[in-house]
């Protein structure tokens, strides 16, 4: 028993060492690894080939409950950067994995750690007390900010910012990535917003509050949703307003997002002559969007469509 | 700053536009006035997503002290300084007041991330084994979370029961180790098997199982001061295996007495998880503890387990269905006097001094809406002290969450003691929690 507390001793003294020594440093490829895959292609479009990008949710999962599986661990304990949404999107499955991953260079305020909603205009800042008979609200903002694509711009350059400073040999070379992006995404914005334009001003229902930054972009008008509140699943009481609003406004789109269930939706489609359309909110939510471009091109296309066919 | 900016913004509008009114504009000129405006958007947007943080670093270390001195100054329209418009009046002095309850997750910042979980049962049934009062406030669990330093996290875990206050857990975690080790400090929930590692409040029950309650510790379990050390071992094909090493005073309910200072006791745990597909996956664990038991130091108890749990959940539909099976078993080997032995049974020669106990759980639950959840549980374990009398179990439970944060339960229980009767019992749980949005365990 005396040999133990020896050991424990030397263990302790183990620590406080290790706690001090510093991290060898790498001359090898940047691993980044991002919470959603919208990241992980704005980061792609900046990296190139120098750097290795992935997400640990899914496109087509609903990126509030993911669950922190340990096979998770396994990217994160390698990465030189982790990305994420911030504003407590991740809050129900991020800390532990980051606090688990024995990884010092990804944790929240060491160099490795970007919380990209810094960079983004975050919309639906909560004024004033927030409790949660508002349902789970993020009180620091709406985080669902990369659905416009200005914010798209503004994140990734955030991104080549950051990866500069980690790898500054490249630096030269991030920033000419993100103009590079920067333009093409301007010219796709000019024909996105071009097929937006003629319903500019529509009046719109969704399920969840994640398209006000896109809903904002292009112009549109998110009068009511299908959860009575954030994270409440749908009521038959706040249904049947929800129904007469719609017919009300004369209102016949109703975004939903791919994980949430569509018989609420469809009910009320039918009862009001609406549309129910399943928009993406993230990249990989269909095999086909596999970036962030296509991912609008995805999301517009079936919208004009809806927008024409309910005319 | 924000308002500046914008008047900015607005008046270089305003001046474009008017010499554009003049001169006729080519659509050039209106091409780099967009982008000018675009980049002024965007700086805007940086300087706002600055001014959040800056927000969310700096206020909360001014004293409060100031507070009533100017209270009397402030606008009564505006109690809350973390609007944009409050924020936006801070800059005009630094005496900003900030009343309670206000203010947001900024106001907040450095303190601690603090929740609250109540858990109230109520009981139906006889059992003279283990009786249950019919209304209990059977815990308030405080949780108290935040980041100590760049280099270490810690979290707190008080249970306030019926009779009085228990640290169930507090510890800190060191997470900016070298060679990727977690190392932790403090009292914590041993690293034995799954059910010892839980909380009341995320268990999948209003009970624990039988061989817990039999083998390890009951409710409180194998909870101890020590510290832990994990590391995840390298393993091909995306196997994730991790190590658990943990060393304690000695002293876990009726499982481990330190009747002296080097009465030291030992947890070591192997997990093993694998991704079957993106919809499910495996978790495997083997557990080994060892310590003094309540008989004295020359008396050890050893604790083996070997825990599996398959879980099931369709990421596109990740809210509204899953599944999980899981299984425990576990072996407890325990020394004891063997004129204790002698009382108990009808001596039986060899097996003087030292009792071999086992006991399983087999449980399996299943989402089948989005606020439902129905599970079952079968149970058997021997008694630690006499391993010749065993008790079997069984329960049925519904769960129901009317949102997030709050969670109703039935449970059916009914348990075969060795004594050769049955108790059949009905709980009732509520489960309600306030506060930080805390991360379910996995």
């Amino acid at each position: 028993m005396k040999m133990m507390n020896s050991q424990l001793k030397f263990l302790i003294v183990l620590l406080c060492v290790a706690l001090l020594a510093p991290s060898a440093a790498q001359a090898k490829k940047l691993k980044v690894i991002t919470t959603l895959t919208d990241l992980a292609s704005l980061t792609q479009e900046i990296s190139g080939d120098k750097v290795d990008v992935e997400a640990l949710a899914k496109g087509y999962q609903d990126p509030h409950f993911v669950e922190p599986k340990p096979s998770f661990l396994l990217k994160l304990r390698n990465a030189d950067l982790l990305i994420s949404v911030g504003l407590d999107l991740e809050i129900g499955w991020l800390p532990p994995l980051i606090t688990q991953s024995g990884n010092g260079r990804i944790q929240p305020g060491a160099q490795g750690y970007l919380d990209a909603s810094q960079f983004a205009e975050i919309l639906e800042q909560p004024q004033g007390k927030v409790d949660r008979s508002m349902g789970d609200v993020h009180p620091l903002g709406n985080p669902h900010y990369w659905l416009d694509p200005d914010n798209g711009r503004r994140v990734a350059k955030g991104i080549a910012t950051k990866l500069g400073e980690l790898d500054p040999g490249d630096s030269a070379y991030f920033q000419q990535r993100y103009q590079d992006f920067a333009n093409r995404l301007a010219e796709a914005e000019k024909k996105w917003d071009a097929e937006m334009a003629p319903y500019r001003g529509r009046k719109i229902v969704t399920y969840h509050r994640s398209w006000p930054n896109f809903a904002k972009h292009f112009g549109l008008d998110v009068v009511g949703y299908i959860e009575p509140r954030p994270g409440i699943p749908p009521t038959p009481s706040h249904t049947i307003e929800l129904v007469n609003l719609m017919k009300r406004e004369n209102i016949k789109i109703e975004l939903i997002e791919p994980y949430f269930d569509s018989k609420t939706p469809n009910s009320i489609a039918s009862m009001t002559g609406g549309k129910v359309v399943v928009m993406l909110p993230s990249v990989g939510g269909k095999p086909e969007v596999t970036d962030y471009f296509k991912l609008f091109d995805y999301d517009i296309a079936l919208l004009t469509k809806a927008f024409q066919e309910t005319k | 700053m924000k308002r500046i900016l914008n008047l900015f913004i607005v008046v270089a509008l305003a001046s474009s536009a008017l010499m554009a009114q003049q001169q006729q504009p080519s659509a050039a000129d209106v091409a780099a006035l967009m982008q000018k405006v675009r980049d002024l958007e965007d700086r805007v947007v940086i300087l706002e997503g600055q001014l959040r943080q800056v927000k969310a670093q700096q206020q909360p270390a001014q004293p409060t002290a100031t507070a009533p001195a100017t209270a009397a100054n402030a606008p009564a329209t505006q109690p809350q300084v973390t609007t944009e418009q409050g924020a936006a009046g801070a800059t005009q002095g630094a005496e900003t007041v900030r009343l309670g309850g206000a203010g947001g997750a900024a106001a907040k910042a450095l303190n601690p991330d603090i929740s609250v979980i109540g858990d109230f049962i109520g009981s139906a049934g006889h059992n003279p084994n283990e009786p249950t009062p019919s209304f209990q406030m059977h815990e308030s669990e405080i949780g108290l979370q935040a980041i100590v330093d760049p280099y270490a996290r810690a979290d707190f875990f008080i249970s306030f029961g019926e009779e009085g206050v228990n640290l169930e857990e507090g510890f800190i975690t060191f997470t900016a180790l070298p060679k990727g080790f977690v190392a932790k400090a403090g009292k914590m929930r041993a690293a034995f098997g799954k059910v010892n590692t839980l909380h009341n409040h995320v268990l999948p029950w209003v009970d624990r199982p039988l061989v817990t309650r039999n083998l390890v510790g009951g409710e409180d379990g194998i909870d101890d001061a020590g510290i832990s050390v994990q590391h995840i071992i390298p393993a091909p094909k995306n196997w994730f295996v991790e190590f658990t090493g943990q060393g304690f005073r000695g002293d876990s309910s009726d499982v481990f007495r330190a009747s002296n200072k080097n009465d030291l006791s030992t947890v070591g745990h192997l997990r093993v998880f694998k991704d079957i597909t993106d919809n499910s996956n495996i978790d495997l664990g083997a557990s080994y503890s060892r310590g003094h038991n309540t008989f004295g130091t020359d008396f050890l108890t050893n604790l083996y387990g070997v825990d599996a749990t398959w879980r099931w959940k369709p990421l596109q539909r990740s809210i509204y269905r899953s599944f999980v099976a899981r299984s425990e078993f576990i072996w407890r080997q325990q020394d004891q006097p063997a004129v204790l032995s002698c009382q108990l049974l009808t001596c039986p020669g060899a097996a003087l001094g030292v009792q071999r106990a086992f006991g399983y759980y087999a449980s399996a639950d299943y989402q089948f809406a989005r606020r439902w959840f129905f599970g079952g549980r079968f149970d058997h374990s021997d008694r630690a002290t006499n391993a010749a009398l065993a008790d079997k179990g069984g329960a049925l439970v519904l769960t129901y969450w009317p949102s997030e944060f709050a969670q109703v339960r039935g449970q059916y229980r009914i348990t075969r003691y060795a004594e050769h009767f049955d108790a059949h019992e009905g709980f009732i749980q509520l489960q309600f929690a306030l506060g930080a949005h805390g991360a379910h365990p996995f």
